[in-house]
């Protein structure tokens, strides 16, 4: 309790509220720290007081041969992780709950959700209401069931302070592409910052998928904790309704070439990898692929395999791989030479088999962070390049959708 | 200059002025203080014993555990002065008070305060948030 009104202090909230459920980030290790922590938690004999979902935790626990790290760190994380199931918290280890049924809040359910990218989607696509919670906090407010009333737990919070306008330049088919939607993020996140923006030009009616890569990607590159997509976000039907009646701080609009120069960016391969250059891994995956995405894998790679020496992984949540079981997606996937991984990512923990070849992603989050966390080189791309990349061994470029109308 | 505590303590320290926000989680190796954000423009640099100034924040909600991580380790930074209020590094100083009784003072200052604050200076916290350019 006495972190939730530590929190409510730095919010400035008057009072507490009740929640409904927790999302808890704090399962993944980052050093000793975090193990302390939660033994604090677990000799106070604490308990969650509402359902908890748990973010990735540093191991996939079902699959425990894909790990190539030292056994200690192996041993500290899946310890951690093992301790906040014991606090009450559900194993879901997954960064996208809001794709499991049980977990997923409706419409104006106060929660309080940790994880970027998830903060992200709670507040913008399905319209339930969270701060930026982080390590600590979640499991404090899950714990104690209480959040501080304050920032967007308010509908104050929650107007739009700027509108981001699709430039005219931007041509139809990449506004078609799922290319654009991890790449807007990343411009999003630079020019809102912590800001609500309200993202207007966009077609109506975007995929959860395109919607997710946006807030992966904005919160990555900002503090992005909630934005609107006019016509596809539940508090956006129209940009008047987004800014609540208001006059936006500033109108900005996000044009062609500044969109590629973002795209650019996540690559960090000298010479921006051309077509041709050599690859060695293909993560897809971040945030955990859905159902959807997994199918969509397949559907890429049309019966094909990655190239000899090639791995070709993607991560999910375990829950959605026993769905992907149960249809059968996943046991084709594997035969093609496809790995599966659950319960981590790829850009946390040890997993993806050493090479000197640069990494290629369709995620605009993984290409952001994983240089930093893994050290590799990263050519960013579509699904559909990087699918084929993986056959081919090369970056395949999809030359059309990024060049004027 | 007076700031808004977030978290309390008092510190000593140069200022490493960033010139843009970095994530602890993803940014800063908490085993060694470095910032290993690869895009960022001060990678490289250690944040350790500095009076870390930011201007805004960004980035994941794990920075808490890496702030908390890295007092633990004695490669926090001395201070850190920001120009919004982040609960994310609030609480990572605050449990890491808590469980290790050290103390990192995370303060909110106004932007033209932050603004007079040279990097390479030196700078002092006192308790109750009163930050002074030696």
């Amino acid at each position: 309790m006495r972190l939730v009104v530590r929190a409510a202090e730095v919010l400035a909230a008057e009072r507490l509220i009740p929640i409904t459920r927790a999302h808890v980030d704090s399962c993944l290790y980052h050093g000793e720290a975090t193990v302390d922590f939660v033994e604090r938690l677990i000799s106070g004999a604490a308990h969650v007081a509402v359902p908890t979902t748990l973010n990735v935790g540093a191991l996939d626990l079902l699959h425990p041969e894909l790990w190539h790290g030292d056994a200690r760190a192996a041993e500290r994380g899946g310890l951690l992780m093992h301790h906040y199931r014991a606090l009450g918290c559900e194993p879901t280890f997954t960064c996208a709950p809001y794709q499991l049924a049980a977990a997923r809040p409706s419409f104006g359910e106060q929660v309080a959700w940790a994880e970027s990218n998830a903060i992200v989607f709670c507040n913008s696509v399905l319209g339930a209401r969270t701060e930026r919670y982080g390590d600590f906090t979640d499991i404090a407010c899950a714990i104690t069931g209480r959040v501080p009333d304050a920032g967007l737990h308010r509908d104050a919070a929650r107007r739009a302070r700027l509108v981001l306008r699709i430039g005219s330049d931007v041509p139809a088919a990449l506004l078609d592409d799922d290319a654009l939607y991890p790449v807007l993020g990343i411009v999003l996140g630079r020019r809102a910052g912590s800001r609500v923006a309200a993202i207007d030009g966009l077609p109506a009616g975007l995929s959860e998928e395109r919607l997710k890569a946006i807030g992966a990607a904005a919160a990555s590159s900002g503090a992005v904790a909630m934005f609107h997509a006019v016509g596809s976000t539940p508090e956006a039907p129209t940009l008047a309704e987004a800014l609540q009646w208001s006059e936006p701080d500033a109108v900005e609009v996000v044009g062609l070439a500044e969109l590629r120069a973002a795209r650019d960016e996540l690559t960090t391969v000298g010479g921006g990898a051309p077509p041709g250059t050599p690859i060695g891994t293909v993560s897809l995956g971040t945030p955990h692929a859905s159902l959807a995405e997994l199918r969509a894998v397949e559907r890429e790679l049309a019966g094909a395999t990655p190239a000899p020496g090639v791995e070709l992984l993607v991560s999910t949540a375990r829950s959605i791989l026993a769905d992907a079981e149960q249809e059968g997606v996943a046991q084709r996937l594997r035969a093609l030479g496809v790995e599966l991984l659950v319960d981590t990512c790829s850009y946390i923990a040890p997993v993806l088999r050493p090479s000197p070849l640069p990494a290629m992603t369709d995620s605009g989050k993984w290409a952001f962070y994983a240089p930093g966390n893994i050290g590799v080189e990263v050519v960013f791309g579509s699904l559909r390049e990087c699918i084929r990349s993986a056959v081919e061994g090369r970056v395949w470029r999809d030359a059309g959708i990024w060049s004027d109308a | 200059m007076r700031a808004r505590v977030l978290a309390d303590g008092a510190a000593e320290g140069r200022a490493l002025v960033l010139d843009e926000p970095l994530s602890f989680w993803g940014g800063v190796d908490p085993a060694s203080g470095e910032i290993v954000d690869t895009r960022h423009p001060q990678r490289g640099a250690s944040v350790a014993g500095r009076v870390l100034v930011m201007a805004a924040v960004r980035g994941s909600s794990s920075s808490s555990s890496v702030l908390a991580e890295a007092i633990r380790a004695g490669n926090a930074p001395a201070a850190i002065l920001l120009g919004e209020a982040d609960l994310i590094l609030a609480v990572g100083a605050a449990v890491a008070e808590e469980l290790y009784g050290r103390r990192v003072p995370v303060l909110q200052l106004t932007l033209d305060d932050l603004a007079t604050i040279p990097d390479g200076a030196a700078v002092a916290v006192e308790e109750g948030g009163v930050v002074t350019l030696l």
